[in-house]
């Protein structure tokens, strides 16, 4: 996969949930991408794995509504913003039965 | 020599069994789609592609496919979404495969186009348009479009099933849409307001299968027979045991014989009537009917079966096929004579469905 142009001032690192990544043959758990935004970060993902973005937006557009996005320890929607060297985790909630 | 593949949507992924002509010794294998709950999964004969409808509750809704009867599978959901600013697309709930395109019934109710074989969809939005699309009330697995009928000779003739909306018709292939509920009940509203419009709760349209164009359906409040292509209805429910039940199955090629699965009631716990399993079958179009028993659990049965979780295969005789909501799947090679039981322990069987190939 060819990497994201990385500048070192807009890059945040996002960890990805393992049920995610078995969708998407080649994702990686752990991923470095360049984003100002909850909502750019979602857009570079979908460029390096296309269809991506469809499993953790709805059309609203909004985070789905099972899907947690974590960033700097609060639950985030798409306008928040990532300061350089952020971590964003992308967790599944506790769904289903 | 002939494959027969009985193809079942679960709450907990697509299973795919297999058998030759005989129908006697079956191989199953599954759970695919990673256990995505799978409302629908058809199979095209002539390419022997399989395809697999559901919705995710973390990851939304997906078409997947298989071009090797389940061993790799891909899935997409590009342009399988309403505009911004709607209720999503919350699951796939049934699959059509036309000449020309693969058609995807959605919940909330609406219907959608690939013409690359399920890569990407494009929104027919003709049923959000419907002048009473705004008065459509969900049933009680939401608003969901799960019947899906395409004239194969005529693809822009369609009809459709939603809970609870009633069946509704397109002869211009999803732009425009007309009512088709003349004579079907709606028990559950007002004395003097029981033979409305819309807003029946269809559970099953089926389409005969000898080309004649006949539908059938069942409904939450009785079971119907079409000979107009759904403009006015005619209850065939004398005979049955109850008028409430989900599923119904045309068989392959004689227009008079069809399939229900009639459950004791719809506030009476919706299970096998006294407890006995039994499909029921006529053989004259509904003017009479045959419970069909052996081989099924006739004591203390509490299962019951969901709106799409019964189909035949085109073999001759005829296969006919249920999966119960607690994981059974029972089979008949013998048009529905005598049963037996092929699968069992499986995860809440939502459809089934079968393909014929040739191996």
């Amino acid at each position: 996969m060819p990497q994201e142009r990385l500048a070192p001032e807009q890059s945040v690192t996002v960890k990805l949930p393992a049920v995610l990544v078995d969708l998407f043959p080649g994702s990686e758990r752990v991923v470095c991408v360049e984003a100002t935004t909850v909502g750019e970060m979602i857009d570079a993902l979908d460029r390096r794995w296309p269809g991506m973005a469809d499993r953790i937006r709805d059309s609203r557009p909004a985070v789905r509504k099972h899907i947690n996005i974590f960033v700097e320890g609060a639950r985030s929607s798409l306008s928040t913003p990532l300061r350089a060297g952020s971590t964003v985790f992308v967790i599944t909630a506790i769904s289903g039965g | 020599m002939a494959k027969v593949l009985v193809l079942l949507g679960t709450k907990k992924g697509a299973f795919i069994l297999q058998a030759d002509e005989n129908r006697s010794n079956w191989r199953l294998s599954g759970p695919h789609c990673d256990t995505w709950p799978i409302q629908h999964v058809i199979g095209d004969e002539e390419t022997g592609v399989i395809y697999g409808g559901g919705g995710n509750e973390w990851f939304g809704p997906a078409v997947w496919r298989s071009e090797d009867t389940g061993s790799s599978w891909r899935h997409s959901s590009q342009g399988l979404a309403y505009p911004e600013g709607k209720d999503p697309v919350k699951s796939v709930w049934s699959l059509a495969r036309g000449q020309d395109a693969l058609y995807a019934g959605v919940e909330p109710a609406g219907l959608f186009k690939s013409t690359d074989d399920g890569q990407t969809w494009e929104h027919i939005d003709g049923l959000q348009n419907h002048p009473t699309r705004e008065r459509w009330m969900p049933g009680g697995a939401g608003l969901i479009l799960h019947s899906l009928l395409i004239d194969r000779k005529d693809e822009s003739a369609i009809w459709v099933g939603i809970s609870a909306a009633g069946v509704f018709h397109s002869s211009d292939g999803g732009k425009s849409w007309d009512a088709r509920n003349r004579g079907t009940r709606a028990d559950f509203l007002p004395e003097d307001q029981r033979y409305p419009e819309f807003g029946q709760c269809v559970h099953s349209l089926v389409m005969a299968g000898d080309g004649s164009g006949r539908l059938y359906q069942q409904n939450h409040c009785g079971m119907y027979r079409s000979d107009d292509g759904g403009l006015k209805w005619e209850s065939i429910e004398d005979g049955l045991p109850s008028s409430f039940g989900f599923p119904a199955a045309s068989h392959p090629r004689d227009g008079e014989t069809l399939y229900l699965i009639p459950l004791n009631g719809d506030s009476a716990g919706r299970y096998m009537p006294d407890g006995k399993a039994a499909v029921w079958r006529t053989r004259d179009g509904g003017q009479s009917w045959q419970d069909l028993r052996a081989g099924l659990p006739q004591d203390n049965v509490f299962f019951n079966v969901l709106r799409q979780a019964m189909a035949t295969d085109r073999m001759d005789p005829a296969g006919v096929y249920f999966g119960t909501a607690s994981g059974a799947l029972y089979a008949s090679a013998d048009e529905g004579d005598s049963w037996t039981l092929i699968a069992e322990h499986l995860p809440s069987i939502l459809s089934v469905e079968t393909m014929v190939v040739n191996d």
